[in-house]
Order: C-alpha cells, then sequence, then structure tokens
C-alpha cells in the first residue's frame, strides 16, 4: 500500500510541475519522472510487460522526440502578459474556463467513486499476464486491429517527415541546420 | 536479517564493486592492448606491467577542478552525468553470471547470481538501454556550447536509429529461446549436439549475433561509430565542457555499458555459463572468459577500423542493418515453423 | 491493498491535471504534453479494470493506445515545428490569422 501511494503521489506531483513549470525542458523532464511512477503502479498491477512497454516506448522513444523538437527550436520560455500574481481563477479566456473545469472534473470523479455504492472491489486471484498470454490473444483477437497499426505508424512517419520538411520556397526562418 | 536477504544484499553490493573494478580494468586493457596492436609498450612505468596505471589515472581525475561553465543550466549539467552511469549500472542489475548456488551450503535454499531475477530481463535491458539516452541529450544540451550541442543530438539520434535493430536483433533469440527471462535463455543453451557442438544459439543465429553486436557497439558509441566524441570533429562531443569527476562518470558510463553489452550478448548467443571441463557452480568462470573475449573484441575493434562518417553511420544503421534484422527475424520465425526448434 | 478505487481515483485526478494543463498552458508543446498525461490516466484506468477482471485485454488496449500516442506526438510534433517556422513563436494565441 505504501508503494501504491508512494507512486501515486510522485505522479501526481510531477503531473502538476509538468503544467506549471515555464522552461518546457524541465516539463518534459518532470513527465518522464511522471512516466516511471506510472511504470512502478502498473507493475502493483502485475502487468510487467505494460511497465516496461511503458518505458521503452513513452519515457524511452516519444519524450526523446519531445526532447529535441524543444531543442531543435529552442522553445522560448512562454510568457504571459498576465501578472503572474493573479489566480488562474481570475484570469479571463480560456485560462478560467481551464482552471474552473479541472477542479469541477476532480470533484465530480472523486464524488462518484466515493459513494457508497457498494464494497470497493478488490482484486480477485492473480490475472493472466504473462507475456505469451499477451501475445498469443493480441496475435489472433486482435490480430487485425495489430496490421492496421502498422500503417498507422507508416502514416504517420510519412506526415512527419512530410510536415517538418523544410521548403526551399518559404520566406519565413527556418530551424537551425543539424 | 535472514541468511538469505544477507547473502542477497552481499551479492548487490558484490556486482557494484565488480563492475567498477571491470571499468578500471578496462581502463588498462584498452591502452595496453592499443599499443600492443601498434607495436609500442603502452604503459609500463606505473607499478609492474603499469599495471596501476587506472589508479594513477583516478587519482588524477579526482584531483582536477570541477569546472562549470557560467551559462550552463547547472541543474541538467549536473544530472548529466548521473543519469548516465546510473542506467549504465541499472542494466546490469538482470543479467545473471552464474547457475545457483547454495554458497557451498550456507544458504538452506540455493540464490541465483542474479541482483534481479525479472521474468521480462530482455525488456528491462531494452528498457534502460533508451533511457540512457538521456544522459547524453541532456549533457549536449546544459553545456550550451555548439560542440556539445551537436555531439549530443548526434549521439542521441544515433543511439535510437540503432535501438531498432538492436531489438530486433533480441527478438529474434527469443523466438529461439522461448522466454524473456536471461536465466532460462541461458538454460535453454546447456547441452550438446552429438556430444560436441554446445548448443549456443550463435551456430542458430550467426546473423543476429552480429548485428547485435553491431548495433550494441553503435549503442555504447565506440568505434567504429564514435563519430560524436571524435576528437578531429567535434572536440570531444558532448562531453567537451565536462571535467574531472563528471568526465569520469561518462567514461565509467561507456565502459559499463560495454560490459553490459558483452554479457548480455554472452547470456543470448554464447550459452553464458555452460562450458566444458567444469563443474556447474564454477561455471562463472567460464562466463569472465567470455565476456572477457568479447571486451577484447571491443578494444580490437577500435583499434582497427577507421571511424564512419556521421551519414554513412546512419545510412548503415537505417539501410542496411534493419533490414537485415527484420529479414533475420522472418527467416528465424519461419525456421522455428518449419523445425520445430 | 490498494483497491480498484485508488487507482481509478488517480487516474480520474491525472486526467484533470492533464485537462488543466491544455487549457491553461499558452506553450504548444506543453499542450501536447499535457494530453501525455491524460492519455496515460487513461491507460492507467484500463490497466486496473484489466486487473480486477483478470483478463488480459486491458494491458492489449494499452499496447495500442501506446502506439496511437506515439504516432499522434510525432505528427503533432511536426506540426508544430512547421507553424514555429512561420511566426517564431509557440503561444497559440499568436496563431489568430483566421479569425473573423
Amino acid at each position: 500500500m505504501t508503494l501504491f501511494y508512494l507512486f501515486g503521489a510522485v505522479a501526481v506531483i510531477a503531473s502538476l510541475l509538468v503544467i506549471a513549470q515555464r522552461n518546457p525542458i524541465y516539463s518534459v523532464l518532470l513527465l518522464i519522472a511522471a512516466f516511471g511512477a506510472l511504470s512502478g503502479l502498473y507493475v502493483l498491477l502485475d502487468a510487467p510487460f505494460v511497465a516496461v512497454i511503458q518505458i521503452i516506448v513513452y519515457a524511452g522513444a516519444i519524450m526523446v522526440l519531445f526532447l529535441f523538437v524543444v531543442m531543435l527550436l529552442n522553445a522560448p520560455h512562454e510568457e504571459t502578459e498576465h501578472d503572474e500574481k493573479v489566480h488562474p481563477l481570475r484570469r479571463p479566456g480560456p485560462m478560467r474556463f481551464g482552471a474552473a473545469l479541472a477542479v469541477a472534473l476532480v470533484v465530480e470523479l472523486l464524488w462518484a467513486l466515493t459513494r457508497d455504492g457498494g464494497e470497493p472491489a478488490a482484486f480477485e486471484a492473480p490475472a493472466v499476464s504473462s507475456v505469451r498470454t499477451i501475445g498469443h490473444v493480441l496475435f489472433t483477437d486482435y490480430a487485425f486491429a495489430f496490421e492496421v497499426t502498422s500503417l498507422l505508424i507508416i502514416a504517420a512517419m510519412v506526415g512527419a517527415v512530410v510536415l517538418a520538411k523544410r521548403d526551399s520556397h518559404s520566406g519565413g526562418a527556418s530551424a537551425p541546420p543539424m | 536479517m535472514t541468511p538469505l536477504l544477507i547473502a542477497q544484499i552481499g551479492l548487490t553490493l558484490f556486482v557494484f564493486f565488480m563492475l567498477l573494478n571491470s571499468a578500471a580494468i578496462m581502463v588498462y586493457v584498452e591502452r595496453k592492448v592499443a599499443a600492443l596492436l601498434q607495436q609500442r609498450l603502452g604503459p609500463y612505468l606505473v607499478g609492474p606491467k603499469g599495471l596501476l596505471q587506472p589508479l594513477a589515472d583516478v587519482i588524477k581525475l579526482m584531483f582536477k577542478e570541477e569546472l562549470r561553465p557560467k551559462a550552463a543550466d547547472w541543474f541538467l549539467f549536473a544530472l548529466a552525468p548521473i543519469i548516465s552511469a546510473a542506467c549504465a549500472f541499472a542494466a546490469f542489475a538482470v543479467v545473471p553470471f552464474g547457475a545457483q548456488t547454495t554458497f557451498f551450503g550456507l544458504l538452506k535454499e540455493p540464490i541465483k547470481l542474479q541482483v534481479a531475477d525479472v521474468n521480462v530481463a530482455v525488456l528491462v535491458i531494452f528498457a534502460i538501454a533508451s533511457m540512457s539516452v538521456y544522459g547524453i541529450v541532456l549533457a549536449g544540451w546544459s553545456s550550451n556550447s555548439k560542440y556539445s550541442l551537436l555531439g549530443g543530438l548526434r549521439s542521441s539520434a544515433q543511439m535510437i536509429s540503432y535501438e531498432l535493430s538492436y531489438g530486433l536483433a533480441l527478438a529474434s533469440v527469443l523466438i529461439i529461446g522461448n522466454s524473456l527471462s536471461l536465466t532460462d535463455i541461458v538454460n535453454g543453451q546447456s547441452g550438446y549436439w552429438f556430444h560436441v557442438i554446445p548448443r549456443w544459439f550463435i551456430f542458430l543465429q550467426p546473423v543476429g549475433f552480429l548485428i547485435y553486436l553491431t548495433a550494441g557497439v553503435a549503442e555504447t558509441n565506440r568505434a567504429p561509430f564514435d563519430f560524436p566524441e571524435a576528437e578531429q570533429e567535434l572536440v570531444a562531443g558532448y562531453h567537451t565542457e565536462y571535467s574531472s569527476m563528471s568526465f569520469a562518470m561518462f567514461f565509467l558510463a561507456e565502459y559499463i555499458n560495454m560490459v553490459t553489452v558483452s554479457a548480455v550478448a554472452t547470456n543470448l548467443f554464447l550459452g553464458g555459463w555452460h562450458g566444458p571441463f567444469l563443474p556447474e557452480y564454477l561455471g562463472w568462470i567460464w562466463f569472465l572468459i567470455k565476456v572477457a573475449a568479447l571486451l577484447f573484441f571491443y578494444v580490437w575493434m577500435r583499434w582497427t577500423l577507421p571511424r564512419y562518417r556521421y551519414d554513412q553511420l546512419m545510412t548503415f544503421g537505417w539501410k542496411i542493418l534493419l533490414p537485415l534484422a527484420v529479414i533475420n527475424l522472418l527467416v528465424t520465425a519461419a525456421g522455428v515453423l518449419y523445425f520445430g526448434v | 491493498m490498494p483497491t480498484l478505487n485508488d487507482y481509478l481515483i488517480l487516474s480520474a485526478i491525472l486526467f484533470a491535471i492533464g485537462t488543466a494543463g491544455v487549457f491553461v498552458r499558452r506553450n504548444l508543446i506543453t499542450i501536447l504534453l499535457s494530453i501525455e498525461i491524460m492519455l496515460n490516466a487513461v491507460n492507467l484506468s484500463f490497466v486496473a479494470f484489466g486487473r480486477s477482471l483478470g483478463s488480459p485485454n486491458g494491458q492489449i488496449i494499452v499496447f495500442f493506445v501506446m502506439t496511437v500516442a506515439a504516432a499522434e506526438a510525432a505528427v503533432g510534433l511536426a506540426i508544430v515545428i512547421g507553424l514555429f517556422r512561420h511566426r517564431e513563436s509557440l503561444n497559440p494565441d499568436s496563431f489568430t490569422s483566421l479569425k473573423w
């Protein structure tokens, strides 16, 4: 139980700091810490495969991509026109809406989940979670989705290359050469 | 404080200590072997045959001034070598180096000679290898100097490109080995065919072994793939601005990554600790011999081959090694299905 | 022992944090990071439900969600690079030329 609280606290605090940081590089690094905590939670849920895949794919590949883009664009620190001392709930426009929405969401979900509708569902007997089972189900029941995923990845690859390519006719500034 | 717990903690500390020692030994071996390959003597003054040279190096590094460029982002600058070194050590935690032993009957039940026996060990090694990219990227970025940034970005792009072939070579071994746990894969390589040829996976997967080693060399940024740290090109790449113990940590991380890649290659392809003439509980001697052979191969390659230029390196990684790894995987899968190995 | 409810509450909190991030932050990359937080919160509830029902389907759906998140992050970042080249800014408020 203490491990659950520890990982949960790290995940929540890291996520809060991600959205509160000014410097985008620190945001990316804090999100990696949050992913690490989530990976620990998956291990607690008897899902070691998903835990390791989370580190390999999310923390090891997607975040590297984010970090590259932040470094390539030399992402500036975000400046806000508003004084930082103004409370988020008082800033006009989408910020007020967003902050209010988030608070409302948390309150509502907490209410729904802690209602006394029945006893909290405890976890049953050990789950089937070996990689062998997952692989078997993945390649038989979900084989079509698996193949379609490969098409999705190719589409994303081609899209990313085409969108990020520098056109020779553009008059705007271009990213620094590698 | 049961004896099992004490043994486990002792094992962890032992592995940590031996990894540090292996880095020191590698420093000496590299210089001596390089010298002998180049027909000169190498270190011979410090201690008998120069054996205390690594000690002298460590003392020198400790006494150097720890510089920090003023424009550097101090937190990331300090964090980067820590990430590199920590990931290098952590990857070795799931590598077994010997059979189960009871330490001559001191323990009631045998413990495995492995810090943590995870049943997804191969994936854990891959995960930690992909985390070690961050040490380099952050080092390049936080130094706030153009050589470091270019070196860091190039080096990390190289590492993530070769991770694909690395993973596919691992997948090919998994198809034959039938398990993700390194202990099970090694135990699947015990025994002999025709009483003569050991059942190592290298005989079933020669191409896979070569792909794995090539990708491993590229992952650890060693020659001939060490363009990002080439002195002639980028001063020293991502560790230009580091000195003293931070530099030592990068160095340490590089050598320990080499040892981990060699150890995993030994476990996956060369039969781990199984070997003739020695009883099972002395299997770690064979393990050491095989790892030492692979490390010698690493050093030999560095001082023999010229280095790849960066675009040649990336072309090789994406256009030659990756298709080869995919074809290897397909052929392995077809072979296992057909022959039912 | 943590119950299913505990995991769901944690997932709800993370999802709310992600939502707040999308609305409150004025930096395109941080918005994309908040979307990743939301996707991870959903992954956590999938795995928790999969575990409580004793089926591997939860983990398999997580596998697919991760793939989709990777593809979306790649394309999203490519778009961000293209936008940055135009306006030299990552603030979504500066891309307002289609407003009436």
